[in-house]
C-alpha cells in the first residue's frame, strides 16, 4: 500500500492539514473497509433469510399465528408456546430442520395433530403477539385447511363406509360432512364422500392424523394452498339475490329457453304448464302425462 | 516468548488457587445455572423458568425478554406485544445497574467457548491473529437492523450463533454443535477473542447500556502496579484497561468507564498486586482483600 507523501509543511496554505492527512486518510479507508465487510454479511445473512427454509407444506403454525411474512417479524422463537401446549404438539424448528426457519414453531399433523384446547395455552403464553391474543374461541383459528388430497385412495370414494376423518373432527358435522352421491361403479349403491367447509375448518388436523390409510388422503395444507378466490369483483347473483331480496340484475322473468314444445316453465310455484287456455282440471303428479297434454294441446 | 509464567499463575502461587479464579467460578457458575435453570424444566419437570433467553417466564410471573430481539422485531416493523417490552425494560433496568456487558461475560453460554479458545490459543502459542477493528460488530449491528427493516423478518436471527445455541441446548441441539465448534476454531486459529470482542452485534448492542452502568471495575490500585502485564494478557478486551491503570493524567479517574469492558472481572482474579475492584461507576473504591496485611508484613 502506497500513500501519498504529505507535502512539505509550510508549503502555501496546506501546511495545516498535510501532515494530518495520511493518518486520517488510513483511518477513513479502514473504517470503509470494516463498514462494507459489516454491509456484505448483512447482505448475505439477509438473503440466506429469504431463501432458507421457508415454511414446509405440512408443517403448520400454532393457532392464531399471524400471516407467515408478519410471523417472521414478531417471534423471537422463545419456545414459551411450545412450554405451554399439554399434549407436545408443537416444537421449535431445530438449526437444520428443513421444516420451518430455525427455532420457530410448527407442528406436523399428521404426527400430533392441534387437540384446540381451550383455553388456548400456546396463544396465551406468547409475549410479543405473534400469536394473535385476539383468538380467544379456538374454533375460529385457521391454522390450515383440510383438504381430500387424493380421491384415488380415500376409501369413501371408493364406496366403503369409512368415515373416521368425519367422526374425529373437533368440528363434528360442521368442517366435515358427508355428501351422499350415485356410486357409478356398482350403479347400485351409495358413496358418503368427506366435503371440507373451510367456513369451519379450523386446520387442526385431527383428520390427517386419523386417516387410515398408510399415506393420509386428507392433509391440512396451508390456506395459501389450499383455498381458492374468487376476486374482489366477483359476486355469486344467488347470494346477492338473497341479500337484496330481489335479482339484482333483471327482473326475475320466464325463460323460455329448452323446454319441450307447448310447455311454459311458470315460476310462481306452478312448475311446467301446458301453454294456452288454463288447465280444466286439476293435474296429477305424473310428469309424463303433463307433457303429453301440452303435447297435444301444442299440437291442436 | 518474554513470559516466564502463565498469567494469574503467580497470583496463584502467592495468594492459592481460589483468589486467582473465584470470579472465573463464579462466572461459570452464572452460566450454568441459567441454562440449568431453564433446562429443570425439560430434564426434570421443575418449571421455575420456561422459554429461552429471547422471552422467558420466571415462576409464572416474571417475565424478561431480549431488548436487541425487540429492537430487530421493531425494526421489522412489529411494535406489540406488552409482556414482551415489560420484559426487555426490567433486563435493560438489570444491565444498566450491572454494567451491559455483563450479559457477555456472565450468561451468555459462548464466553465459555470464547474464553477456552483464548486461553488454549495462550497454551499453545499461537500469536497469529487476522486484523480487524473492534468496531466491526458495531456496524454489524447497524447492518442487522437495518437487515431487519429491508426484509421484514428477524434476519439475524437465521444466523444468530448466540441465539442458536442457547435455544439448542434448552430445545434440542440439531445441528448447533457445528455453530460451537465453528466459532471455538475461529477463535482459536484465526483471530484472537475474534468473536466476542470484534464481531458479535449482541455484545456490541449490550454494550450501550454500559456507557450507563452503575457498577464497573475500577483500577484503584493502580500506584501498585508493577507492569506484569498478566491483566492485559487474561482481559477480552485489554484496550478498555490502560485509560484507568495508566493514564497519561495522573488524577485521571481509576475508574473502567469503557462501555466494552465486560466486568468479567478477569483481571480482579489475575492481579497479584490487588490493582483492581469492583466499584460504582462514580467512586473508585480502594480493593479490600488482605493485601495490606500482606504488604506491611515483612
Amino acid at each position: 500500500m502506497t500513500a501519498r507523501k504529505p507535502e512539505p509543511s509550510g508549503s502555501k496554505g496546506e501546511a495545516r492539514h498535510a501532515p494530518a492527512a495520511p493518518a486520517r486518510r488510513r483511518f477513513l479507508a479502514r473504517m470503509a473497509g470494516t463498514a462494507c465487510g459489516a454491509a456484505l454479511v448483512g447482505m448475505g445473512v439477509g438473503l440466506y433469510s429469504r431463501s432458507a427454509a421457508p415454511l414446509a407444506p405440512h408443517a403448520l403454525r400454532p393457532p392464531g399465528a399471524l400471516a407467515e411474512a408478519d410471523f417472521l417479524s414478531a417471534c423471537v422463537r422463545c419456545g414459551l408456546c411450545v412450554r405451554d401446549c399439554p399434549f407436545d404438539t408443537l416444537r421449535l424448528a431445530e438449526l437444520g430442520d428443513p421444516a420451518a426457519p430455525t427455532g420457530t414453531p410448527y407442528f406436523v399433523a399428521r404426527e400430533i395433530p392441534c387437540e384446540m384446547c381451550d383455553p388456548i395455552y400456546c396463544v396465551e403464553a406468547c409475549p410479543t403477539e405473534a400469536l394473535d391474543p385476539a383468538l380467544t374461541d379456538i374454533d375460529e383459528a385457521r391454522m390450515g385447511l383440510a383438504v381430500v388430497v387424493d380421491q384415488e385412495t380415500c376409501l369413501a370414494f371408493q364406496g366403503l363406509r369409512c368415515e373416521v376423518c368425519f367422526n374425529v373432527c373437533p368440528v363434528r358435522g360442521e368442517a366435515i360432512t358427508l355428501e351422499q352421491r350415485h356410486n357409478l361403479r356398482t350403479g347400485q349403491h351409495s358413496q358418503f364422500v368427506p366435503v371440507v367447509h373451510s367456513t369451519a375448518c379450523t386446520g387442526c388436523g385431527k383428520c390427517e392424523h386419523a386417516c387410515i390409510t398408510e399415506e393420509a388422503a386428507i392433509k391440512v395444507l396451508p390456506l395459501s394452498l389450499a383455498k381458492g378466490g374468487l376476486g374482489e369483483h366477483y359476486r355469486f347473483g344467488l347470494d346477492e339475490k338473497e341479500r337484496a331480496g330481489e335479482s339484482l340484475l333483471a327482473p326475475d322473468e320466464q325463460h323460455r329457453y329448452h323446454l319441450p314444445e307447448g310447455v311454459d316453465y311458470q315460476l310462481d310455484d306452478g312448475g311446467l304448464m301446458p301453454r294456452g287456455e288454463p288447465p280444466a282440471e286439476p293435474y296429477g303428479d305424473d310428469a309424463l302425462d303433463t307433457l303429453n297434454r301440452g303435447l297435444e294441446s301444442g299440437d291442436g | 516468548m518474554a513470559r516466564q509464567e502463565r498469567p494469574g499463575r503467580r497470583m496463584a502461587r502467592e495468594r492459592g488457587w481460589w483468589p486467582a479464579h473465584r470470579f472465573l467460578v463464579l462466572r461459570r457458575l452464572t452460566q450454568a445455572s441459567v441454562l440449568g435453570l431453564f433446562l429443570l424444566g425439560p430434564l426434570a419437570g421443575w418449571w421455575i423458568v420456561k422459554g429461552n433467553l429471547a422471552s422467558s417466564l420466571t415462576l409464572g410471573v416474571l417475565p424478561l425478554s431480549d431488548p436487541y430481539l425487540l429492537v430487530q422485531s421493531l425494526a421489522a416493523g412489529h411494535a406489540v406485544g406488552v409482556t414482551a417490552w415489560v420484559g426487555a425494560l426490567i433486563v435493560l433496568s438489570a444491565y444498566l445497574l450491572l454494567g451491559g456487558r455483563v450479559y457477555c461475560a456472565w450468561v451468555c453460554p459462548i464466553n465459555a467457548v470464547t474464553d477456552t479458545a483464548a486461553w488454549l490459543r495462550r497454551r499453545l502459542g499461537i500469536t497469529h491473529t487476522a486484523k480487524f477493528s473492534r468496531s466491526t460488530r458495531y456496524w454489524l449491528l447497524a447492518a442487522t437492523l437495518a437487515m431487519a427493516l429491508v426484509t421484514g423478518s428477524l434476519a439475524w436471527e437465521w444466523v444468530n450463533p448466540v441465539s442458536i445455541v442457547f435455544r439448542s441446548l434448552v430445545f434440542g441441539i440439531g445441528l448447533a454443535w457445528g455453530v460451537i465448534v465453528a466459532i471455538f476454531l475461529f477463535d482459536l486459529l484465526v483471530a484472537r477473542r475474534g468473536w466476542c470482542s470484534h464481531l458479535c452485534p449482541m455484545g456490541a448492542f449490550y454494550s450501550l447500556p454500559g456507557h450507563l452502568a452503575l457498577l464497573r471495575v475500577n483500577a484503584g490500585g493502580r500506584e501498585r502496579c508493577d507492569d506484569c502485564m498478566d491483566c492485559y494478557a487474561v482481559c477480552p478486551e485489554p484496550q478498555v484497561i490502560s485509560p484507568a491503570l495508566k493514564p497519561r493524567d495522573e488524577s485521571a479517574s481509576a475508574v473502567i468507564r469503557s462501555a466494552q469492558c465486560t466486568n468479567c472481572a478477569r483481571c480482579i482474579d489475575v492481579c497479584s498486586q490487588d490493582v483492581f475492584a469492583f466499584g460504582s461507576r462514580f467512586v473508585a473504591t480502594e480493593p479490600t482483600r488482605d493485601r495490606h496485611k500482606r504488604e506491611i508484613a515483612p
